[in-house]
């Protein structure tokens, strides 16, 4: 065999951004550019403002690395412009992020794919002014019983999210969520297992690693569980039955393949009861800091974080 | 599936899990502190952060100076030094403490990294886990940290336009003691208040002392803003009315520039004594290259003149502040007037909660301080830190327009949800927020 003569493509990771998890992403980004300076490429670290374009025209051999949380980094706005301006990119393109960023969105789709999804009902802010927010709370406490989770329809990090277990807990938990934007999901919460599946795709190669259990100390993963090291214990593969673990993956393909996805990412599913997976959630630029999930089942899987960004970069330089 | 490697991974991500101290337990990551960090992007107003506006110093003079120091001091200023701190340092801090009436002797001084590090020093050798700290309700970030770090409890102490209550105080001190336990000391900003605003009169000055003494109280004088005067006189310092019972903290931060990070503690001789030795246990010597450097500047620049120069500066800022508020804060809104100094001390409509609007607010591109960031038992939910020192008297006017709006929408919101009047104390978040807004 012979050794690889063509120098490895520029990369430009960029992180930070204006969301709310700017402190997240710029973790993931400096991760990921040290992994794939490891492998020998050149890396370009950028956060992003009035010169990204300029950025992306002045190195058109680069491929792009969004380590961006939140915000246009998720939404599909920012792959629409990588589009736009002809760059190339790891991941999913903008259509693809956009229906798996809204959470509104997603789930339906997911649903009518035979994917088990929590019963929700997602609300923008101003159908409780019109509409009179007592009736609406009593309502929705009515129909969907307790506990429910309240959660912003376009965030991450588990920023803006809540348990409620009573009527009266109701209103505050959606004041919280919509702190984060003008939509919420009120959805059933699920007791059980919480697992996250992480899925390295290339085009038609789809890898779905071991699934990951999420076990916080303080019995919620929140902000403060997922990004204090030691705080949450993992247990990789998850310490679930092999039928189960078959379905998980099962779901994350059907997620995968559903929404469109492509590059690493990665879906939050909780076992319920009975042993069922339910689909939470779906993640386009999933976290890469030392406490997050992706690089741990990575890990597991016997990958390395550096050598599997690095292939999905070549990958990309050559589409 | 891709195939895992056989055994379970069974991990917590922090091998060290088992070895951190019970204090350690505390630092933990905070949704909160997190948030700050969008402020340091341009689309954002930062009404949070403490930071001096330095931009004006006259670098050349600095340069020159720095440069008198290698060239001609070089090898001793860059050597250890001694663990209370250079001697010729020390003379010029007994001069500035002489604008604020004091009279101290240059032994008495221990220079310290920022006034931050002698408040350090101060709490480890008075303070056992568990032990009481009587301190202004609100007060410094900063300092709740320290005391949180050596696992004091903080009780807090009320304020009104005056400062600190003197019936409060000898309250605080009686309740304490009935629980068994006493108060090693009150820590006090007496001058423009972090995060208040609030200055001391001088008769309530001489109120607490009075208090303190009947009490058998230390007082620590915390005053990094004394000199920013922006209506009036210098006050004369809690110190200059007390020696025995006041141990003094200063700083050249605000009045010549953070980076040096040369502070100092002034206390009675058995105390310095101490302080010193603990000194020498945590750094040795105080960076010795930072006092040549600040002396340098002190002899070779007009730095009273400099100072009057920031009073104009900051004035201006205060001024735009003031205004901005007047004319876009909502109906229910309170705010205080600061003499001097870097905050204005908000109290939000009934009903709000600062902690819960910063998001929105970040949304906003406004960055501002919950107030319960200064209270250790998770009051000051209705309230807000507005800092006027950094951004220009445009921008100041720019993020307070923001801010009303952003008060407007969660107004609103509360209403919808009949949430008006319903806010108390949150859980306590020590990771909030971070250096850059203290």
């Amino acid at each position: 065999m012979s050794e690889q003569t063509t120098p490895l493509p520029r990369v430009i990771v960029l992180s930070g951004g204006l969301s709310h998890e700017r402190d997240v992403s710029i973790r993931s980004g400096r991760r990921v550019t040290m992994a794939l300076r490891e492998q020998g490429h050149e890396v370009i670290e950028s956060d992003i403002g009035s010169g990204l374009v300029d950025l992306l025209r002045s190195n058109p051999d680069a491929v792009v690395v969004s380590m961006l949380h939140g915000g246009v980094g998720e939404d599909g706005a920012l792959r629409e412009v990588f589009d736009l301006v002809g760059a190339r990119y790891v991941g999913s393109d903008g259509r693809a992020s956009r229906l798996a960023w809204d959470k509104s969105i997603a789930t339906p789709v997911l649903a009518r794919r035979g994917v088990t999804v929590p019963k929700q009902v997602v609300l923008p802010h101003e159908v409780f002014r019109e509409l009179g927010a007592a009736a609406l709370v009593d309502s929705i406490a009515e129909s969907m019983g307790f506990p429910l989770m309240v959660k912003p329809a376009r965030s991450g990090s588990a920023l803006g999210c809540s348990r409620v277990d009573s009527t009266d807990e109701l209103p505050s938990a959606m004041v919280g969520a919509y702190a984060y934007g003008t939509e919420t999901v009120v959805e059933e919460f699920i007791e059980g297992t919480e697992v996250a599946v992480a899925v390295v795709a290339c085009g038609d190669d789809v890898r779905v690693l071991p699934a990951v259990e999420i076990r916080p100390d303080s019995g919620v993963y929140d902000y403060e569980a997922r990004y204090t090291a030691g705080a949450t214990r993992f247990l990789v593969p998850a310490e679930i039955s092999a039928e189960t673990a078959a379905k998980c993956e099962a779901m994350a393909r059907t997620v995968h393949h559903a929404l469109g996805l492509d590059g690493v990412h990665r879906i939050d599913i909780m076992i319920n009861k009975d042993g069922e997976p339910v689909f939470l959630e779906s993640n386009v630029s999933p976290g890469m800091t030392e406490t997050s999930l992706v690089p741990l089942a990575l890990e597991a899987a016997g990958l390395d974080l550096g050598a599997e960004m690095s292939r999905l970069v070549v990958a990309a330089a050559e589409r | 599936m891709a195939r895992a490697s056989g055994q379970r991974h069974d991990t917590r991500l922090d091998r060290y899990v088992n070895h951190y101290a019970d204090r350690a337990m505390g630092l933990r990551a905070s949704a909160v502190r997190s948030l700050f960090s969008v402020a340091s992007r341009p689309e954002v107003v930062s009404l949070a952060g403490g930071m001096p506006n330095i931009v004006d110093l006259p670098l050349n003079v600095v340069a020159q100076a720095m440069d008198s120091v290698v060239m001609n001091q070089g090898a001793m200023a860059m050597q250890y030094g001694s663990g209370q701190g250079e001697p010729f340092m020390r003379e010029k801090i007994c001069e500035v403490m002489a604008l604020e009436g004091i009279q101290a002797h240059p032994d008495d001084v221990v220079v310290t990294v920022g006034s931050q590090q002698a408040l350090d020093l101060v709490t480890r050798i008075f303070c056992d886990p568990g032990d009481v700290i009587l301190a202004e309700a609100p007060s410094y970030v900063g300092a709740l940290s320290t005391f949180a770090s050596y696992e004091t409890d903080v009780v807090h102490v009320g304020m009104d336009d005056n400062g600190l209550q003197p019936d409060a105080l000898r309250a605080a001190v009686a309740a304490v003691k009935a629980s068994g336990r006493q108060a090693k000391f009150l820590y006090t900003i007496p001058n423009f208040n972090n995060p208040s605003g609030i200055t001391q009169t001088l008769e309530r000055r001489r109120e607490l002392i009075q208090v303190a003494q009947d009490l058998d109280i230390l007082i620590v004088e915390d005053n990094p803003y004394g000199l920013l005067t922006l209506d009036g006189d210098p006050m004369p310092a809690m110190r200059s009315m007390e020696a025995d019972r006041v141990i003094y903290l200063g700083s050249f931060s605000k009045t010549f520039a953070p980076g040096f990070r040369v502070g100092w503690v002034l206390a009675p001789h058995a105390v310095r004594e101490k302080l010193l030795l603990a000194q020498e246990a945590a750094v040795l010597s105080p960076p010795v290259f930072s006092q040549y450097a600040v002396a340098a500047y002190l002899d070779q620049h007009d730095w009273k003149g400099q100072i009057v120069s920031f009073r104009d500066m900051y004035r201006a800022r205060r001024d735009a502040m003031l205004q901005a508020l007047e004319e876009f804060m909502p109906p229910g809104t309170e705010w205080t007037h600061p003499a001097g100094g870097f905050f204005v001390w908000l109290t939000l409509p009934e009903g709000l909660d600062a902690q819960a609007m910063l998001p929105r607010g970040i949304s906003g591109r406004v960055a501002f301080v919950p107030g319960n960031a200064f209270y250790a038992d998770g009051f000051g939910t209705r309230n807000i830190r507005l800092s006027y020192c950094y951004p220009t008297p445009e921008k100041i006017r720019e993020g307070v327009r923001r801010l009303a709006a952003v008060m407007n929408q969660e107004l609103e919101l509360r209403d919808t949800f009949g949430l008006r009047g319903n806010t108390g104390r949150r859980q306590i978040d020590h990771g909030a927020p971070g250096p850059n807004v203290q």
